[in-house]
Order: structure tokens, then C-alpha cells, then sequence
């Protein structure tokens, strides 16, 4: 099988699902999407979309673009070829000055966090109020009060990121990411570099949000425990494709020893899963 | 077949200089575009000013001093063999007014500014942080650019007035230690230099800054990944600003040169 054939799977109907149907809950669609750097093709036809109030979880060995897909879908990278739709609308062609008001509909929880190290946690979270809401500075001052509260990090206002432990950084960043309320919430490898408990409470804190907020949710992760715990629909992308897209319980027991040998963190997996049931 | 490859590399590496120099252009104009249509904000021009200018003044205070001293020292003894030693004030200000201080407290700004510009923005870069930016819908160039710019292009004249000060100072120092006389010490120095000798290192001063300002910024912006990459961007920012200080300073000689011939007749003051 083609790394841009994906193994489809849907449990309720049985049927797969045709990559190129529209479907109105599809918050994001990305069609036919090509990407290069250099000489190594990261996406090649790629076509994939996320379904609004869901939270998806991209998986995918170190390399495989899980966060060029992220970047591609803020439009801060441009596709080699192939389109990007926001609620049906492309963004694809968009300039940077009307890309704008489409990023303001999203948050981003960055890999490193990529806090603004000359500002405060309080600076930080407030940053996007600030820029696109004309509000008095109490108003401001109380939201970053409840955002900071939402990820248990009151008292830290004042601190600089550089005082702050990686899971502080994660659980800051992921205030900042909230603070303007986003529709769609992006999170790029949000337990890396994290010890199991630290990652645990990131995890438990993107439930929470996911479940105060109401947000689409879009997770890349190689942490396999991340991705069963938050994710509603595991998306495993290989070699510029999709290969597996399915609930967790799908992909626990899909077919495809590429998913199994990911999913286990075994390389020496030779064929079969050690489950049975294969759809 | 031999000669073919060498052209293609003096093509590829003249075509990268070429897109590199577009990528500059674009970089500025934006630059540009953003301080005409919406200016900076305080709150972020703020530290910027704190970086470039006060912080930056004890490097000036120094290289303007020494240069004062130094110059003094060198120009003394023919002053003296000419029986002239009391036009040494006339020598050693005018060199530091007109061309000394702009140019070194330029190029100390390229090595101390530039350089920590270049860095600060490519660990950003590196860090996603100029990413982070774009993700929350602010322009980096608004936010991170424009305020460095506006801080070097308000404040290295003043560094220049104070590096002109220094050096005057230092020079007058070492001519008291020689035993010039202070009256016509000071007396040839104000006749020698005018009004427009002020103005047209203060003038070049400008320029310099906004070109250490963009150079160094834009440096930052394309560095690439690693401490590597931010550190060549770093030694590329100081390499090419000092470069871009030197052409400069060519052509605005020039230029003003050819404004005062054009303003007024051109006599010696040596000659009168």
C-alpha cells in the first residue's frame, strides 16, 4: 500500500470514509496538499480534514511533518501544491495581513512553549488581548486571572519564562494559547521533554480545556499514552501520507505493521499485532 | 567542461546575493510601511531605547576618549616640528567631528547593538517565538522590528554627539599635557570647524544607524537553526553592517561635499 492510500477506519459504519467528501462539520480541510523541503518530500496528495468539537491526535515518527502540518493550517507555511480550507473558505492564497483575522480564531500550544522571553507570564497570556481587543486593562487583567487559573498557574504573573520549569512553560503557554477564547486549539507535541506525571497533568489540563471551551482540538504527539487519553480520532501520517485514521480502539488493533510498530515503540515488530481482531 | 563549473558557481552565488538583496529590499519596505501606517508603541519602543541607547553609551563614552587621545598623540609631534602647535585642536576635532566619531560610535553600535540584535531575533526565530507571533495575529515586523529600528535611527546621532564630546575631550587632554596653550588651542578649533562639520557627522550618524537597525534585524530573521545558526547570524549582522557603514560613509561625503560646494565656496582654513 501507498503511504498516501490511508487504511480507513470506521467502526459504526464499517465502510471507509471517501478522503474527498465534503462534510459540513469539517472545520479543516487540507486537499491534495504537497510539501518539500530540500530534497525530502514531507507531504505528498496529502488529503485530511478535522471535524469540529473533535479532538484528533496526529501521530508520526520524529520528521514525518506532524508539525509542518500545524504550520500549514495557520498559514505560516505555504504549501508546494494543493488547497487548505477553514470552515470551507481557502487560506491558501491568503496574504499574510488577511491570514490575520483567520489565526485569531485559533491558539497554538508551540513544541518549546516559544514564550516571549522579554515578557511576563502576565505580558504573555495578555499578549493577543491586548493586540485585538481594545479592553481596559482591569478587563485584561481579568482574563489572564481565569486563563492562568484554568491551567493552575495563579501567583506566576510576574515571573519570567526563563523562571519557569518545562510543564510551567507548557501549562503557560497553553493559558496564552486560550486567552482569546480560539475556536480551534493546536497543540504541537504538548508532553515532550515532560516526566510521566508532569505529562499526565498536561494531558488532564487539555481535557479540561477541551471540555470548558468547547474547541476543536487538533494534538500532534508520538506519546502514545497522550494520544489514548485525549484524542477522539487518531491520525497516523508515514512516509508524506496518511496510513491509519480511526477512534483509539481502531487503531489499537489496526492491520498495518507500521501502525502497530509506532503504537508499541517496537522496530522489531515483524508483522502482525499482538492483539487479534483485525479490522 | 572545466570552466563550466566554476561559472555555475559564480552564477548560483550571484543569483543568491541577487535574492538576497530582493528578500533585504522587501524586509525594509515593510519596515517602512509599518512605521507610517501604524506606529510603535511606547511600551515596546521603550526598552529598545533603554538597550540601544543608555547601555550602550559606556562602549562609546570609551572608544570616543581613546580615539581623541590617540589621535592627539600621533598628529603632536609634526604640529610641533611645524612650529604649530596650537592648531592641533584644529586637526584632532575636526577629524573626530566629521569622521572619526560617526564612524567608530557607528561601528562599536554594529558590533555591541547589531550583534545582540541579530541574536535576540534568531533565538526567537529558533525558539518559534517569531512564529508564536504570527500565530496570534501580530506582525513581527511591527512588533519586533520596527521598535529596534526606530530606537538605533533615534538614538546612535545622540551616541555620535557624545562620542564627538569624549574625543574632543580626550584630544584636548593629551595638548594640556604637551603644554599647548588652551586659548588658541580652543581659539583654532572653533574657527576650523563650522556649524555644518557638526551636522554632517551627526547627518551620516542617521543613516548608520538605520542601516545597523535593518541589517542586523534581518540577519536575526533569516538565521538559521541551532547555535550555530545564530551565531553566524550575529557575526554576518556586525560583518555587513560595518561594510554598509563604510560604503555609506563614502557616498554621503560625496553627497554632502558636493551640497556645500553647491551652498558655499570651499576655502582652507589652513590656507587662510
Amino acid at each position: 500500500m501507498s503511504a498516501s492510500e490511508p487504511i480507513r477506519v470506521e467502526p459504526d459504519s464499517g465502510e471507509p470514509t471517501p478522503a474527498a467528501q465534503d462534510q459540513p462539520q469539517a472545520v479543516i480541510r487540507l486537499e491534495g496538499v504537497s510539501k518539500q523541503f530540500g530534497g525530502h518530500q514531507v507531504f505528498r496528495d496529502l488529503t485530511l480534514e478535522f471535524r469540529r468539537g473533535e479532538t484528533t491526535v496526529v501521530l508520526g515518527a520524529s520528521g514525518v511533518g506532524k508539525s509542518v502540518m500545524l504550520k500549514l493550517i495557520l498559514g505560516l507555511m505555504k504549501p508546494d501544491a494543493g488547497r487548505i480550507f477553514i470552515d470551507g473558505a481557502e487560506i491558501t492564497t491568503l496574504s499574510e495581513r488577511r491570514l490575520m483575522p483567520v489565526r485569531m480564531r485559533f491558539g497554538m500550544l508551540f513544541q518549546g512553549s516559544a514564550l516571549f522571553d522579554f515578557l511576563t507570564v502576565y505580558e504573555n497570556v495578555a499578549f493577543a488581548v491586548r493586540e485585538h481587543k481594545n479592553w481596559p486593562e482591569a478587563r485584561i487583567r481579568e482574563v489572564v486571572r481565569q486563563k492562568l487559573a484554568l491551567v493552575d498557574m495563579e501567583g506566576t504573573e510576574n515571573l519570567l519564562p526563563e523562571e519557569l520549569s518545562g510543564g510551567m512553560r507548557k501549562r503557560v503557554g497553553l493559558a496564552r494559547a486560550i486567552a482569546i477564547d480560539p475556536e480551534v486549539i493546536l497543540y504541537d507535541e504538548p508532553t515532550t521533554g515532560l516526566d510521566p506525571v508532569t505529562a499526565d497533568t498536561i494531558n488532564s489540563l487539555l481535557l479540561r480545556c477541551q471540555r470548558e471551551l468547547k474547541t476543536t482540538s487538533i494534538v500532534v504527539t508520538h506519546d502514545m499514552a497522550s494520544a489514548y487519553k485525549v484524542g477522539d480520532r487518531l491520525v497516523m501520517l508515514h512516509e508524506g501520507g496518511v496510513i491509519a485514521d480511526g477512534p483509539p480502539e481502531a487503531i489499537r488493533r489496526h492491520s498495518d505493521v507500521r501502525v502497530q510498530r509506532f503504537i508499541h515503540g517496537d522496530a522489531s515488530l515483524a508483522a502482525a499485532p499482538p492483539q487479534g481482531d483485525i479490522p | 567542461m572545466g570552466i563550466a563549473r566554476p561559472i555555475a558557481n559564480v552564477g548560483r552565488f550571484a543569483a543568491e546575493q541577487v535574492g538576497d538583496l530582493g528578500r533585504f529590499t522587501v524586509f525594509s519596505a515593510s519596515a517602512f510601511r509599518w512605521i507610517f501606517t501604524d506606529f510603535t508603541r511606547w511600551r515596546l519602543l521603550r526598552p529598545q531605547l533603554y538597550e540601544v541607547g543608555v547601555r550602550s553609551l559606556p562602549v562609546i563614552i570609551f572608544t570616543g576618549a581613546f580615539v581623541g587621545m590617540v589621535l592627539a598623540l600621533q598628529s603632536y609631534p609634526q604640529f610641533e616640528l611645524l612650529g604649530r602647535a596650537s592648531w592641533l585642536g584644529a586637526v584632532v576635532n575636526l577629524s573626530v567631528v566629521k569622521e572619526l566619531g560617526p564612524v567608530l560610535a557607528g561601528v562599536m553600535i554594529a558590533g555591541r547593538v547589531g550583534g545582540a540584535l541579530a541574536a535576540g531575533l534568531g533565538t526567537m526565530k529558533v525558539t518559534e517565538q517569531i512564529d508564536a507571533l504570527r500565530a496570534m495575529g501580530a506582525e513581527p515586523i511591527r512588533h519586533l522590528v520596527v521598535p529596534r529600528f526606530l530606537a538605533c535611527l533615534l538614538l546612535i546621532p545622540f551616541l555620535t554627539v557624545y562620542c564627538d564630546f569624549v574625543g574632543i575631550v580626550g584630544g584636548y587632554v593629551v595638548a594640556w599635557g604637551y603644554g599647548v596653550d588652551t586659548h588658541e588651542y580652543w581659539m583654532h578649533s572653533a574657527s576650523a570647524i563650522e556649524n555644518w562639520d557638526i551636522f554632517a557627522g551627526v547627518f551620516k550618524s542617521v543613516f548608520f544607524g538605520a542601516a545597523i537597525a535593518l541589517i542586523s534585524c534581518y540577519k536575526g530573521f533569516q538565521s538559521r537553526q541551532g547555535a550555530e545558526g545564530v551565531g553566524r547570524a550575529a557575526t554576518e549582522a556586525f560583518v555587513v553592517s560595518f561594510m554598509a557603514i563604510l560604503i555609506l560613509d563614502l557616498f554621503i561625503v560625496m553627497f554632502l561635499q558636493g551640497l556645500y560646494d553647491a551652498l558655499w565656496a570651499r576655502t582652507s582654513v589652513f590656507l587662510s
